[in-house]
């Protein structure tokens, strides 16, 4: 795949060193191309790219609410089209925590009202912007610093909110998982969901160095690592047809995943145990 | 023109911000060592390496994830 070298979204942002959502933005940019308008709901990629009065994105770009980034799309599409002008995407981008949580019925209205919008959750597991709380995409086990570790608790005790399968049950013609350390599996996803004519929704895996706890050189490691391990399957659904796009040759032990971050450290023999079978469950569901 | 809410009319102004000040270890490609693979290019979270691998220390914050993604290891991390 010929990769475009034009880059939408301008260095001298505020991420952390590692940051590894500018990672899915910039690839995902380089798909969709300039003809682009984005949205974004409040978080870290609205805070670090747009510290006022600059700006790193090279394309038309509004930030709105945590909870209205959907509605907000709907409506930058239906202006579009009234003026005539089909050939422009719109793109949302929201974390996990204005997807899985606060932004979860705006992006419900707009998925169900068939808006022509891309919806891409770059998922760092946490509200990493305010300081790691746990979201709805959390996943078990997890410590945050509102599902602490300790004497009372464990880390987080609820699974992860399955949102891509929520997405799909809505019937939208493309939902697809990625990854960004897998970057050509993630780039033909966003350039289908670009094709589609209605909603898409990519649920886009994204390790966070400050949130998760490892040295900023491990990003595209830790996404490898959750891929490889189970922890996170790469699948597309495509007018209701499911389709695994990446399976790891041999599974790697979840523990594998789980010790390389700190918020897993304190994990018991037990806890660890529970999510390999966990993820064993969910492999075996989809033949992985 | 009326603008409702803020507005910042240069695109990618976030440029004026040079964050290589951030850095700690730097890194240094041997192009001679170099396959040509486009990790680092496509890996970078700043999009401060080109597809010529020029690696704009302007901005680059020294992360390392150039160097960790290298498959020939071409890439080392120097202190500054």
């Amino acid at each position: 795949m010929e990769i475009p070298e034009e880059e939408f979204l301008a260095p001298g942002h505020r991420g952390c060193a590692g940051c590894g959502a500018t990672v899915g933005v910039r690839l995902a940019l380089k798909m969709l191309g300039k003809n682009t308008v984005a949205v974004s709901a409040t978080g870290c990629l609205e805070v670090i790219t747009t510290p006022y009065p600059e700006t790193s994105w090279k394309i038309p770009w509004i930030h709105v609410a945590f909870e209205n980034a959907a509605a907000v799309a709907s409506g930058v599409e239906r202006a579009l089209k009234s003026q005539g002008k089909d050939d422009v995407n719109v793109v949302t981008f929201a974390g996990d925590g204005g997807t899985a949580d606060i932004g979860l019925q705006a992006l419900s209205g707009a998925m169900e009202r068939g808006h022509n919008l891309i919806y891409i959750c770059y998922d760092n597991e946490a509200y990493m912007n305010t300081g790691v709380q746990r979201s709805g995409a959390t996943p078990y086990g997890a410590s945050t610093t509102t599902s602490p570790h300790g004497k009372e608790s464990f880390g987080e005790d609820k699974p992860k909110k399955n949102i891509p399968m929520i997405m799909a049950a809505h019937g939208v013609p493309y939902v697809a998982t990625a990854s960004i350390s897998y970057p050509e599996d993630f780039m033909k996803k966003v350039k289908k969901a670009k094709e589609v004519d209605g909603p898409a929704y990519i649920h886009l895996h994204q390790p966070c160095t400050t949130g998760w706890g490892f040295d900023p050189s491990q990003t595209i490691e830790l996404g490898r690592l959750a891929v490889e391990t189970g922890s996170w399957i790469l699948y597309e659904i495509e007018e209701g047809e499911f389709k695994i796009t990446y399976r790891p040759m041999q599974r790697k032990p979840v523990n594998t995943y789980l010790e390389s971050q700190k918020r897993f450290k304190h994990l018991k023999e037990e806890e660890k145990d529970r999510i390999q079978e966990y993820v064993d469950q969910v492999c075996a569901e989809l033949k992985i | 023109m009326t603008s409702i809410g803020a507005t910042v009319k240069e695109p990618g102004s976030s440029k004026h911000n040079k964050t290589g000040s951030w850095r700690t270890f730097k890194p240094i490609l041997d192009k001679e060592k170099c396959i040509d693979c486009e990790n680092c290019f496509l890996f970078c979270p700043e999009g401060c390496i080109n597809k010529e691998y020029d690696i704009d220390y302007d901005y680059c914050k020294g992360c390392g994830i150039c160097a960790e993604e290298c498959p020939v290891k071409a890439i080392k991390m120097e202190r500054e």
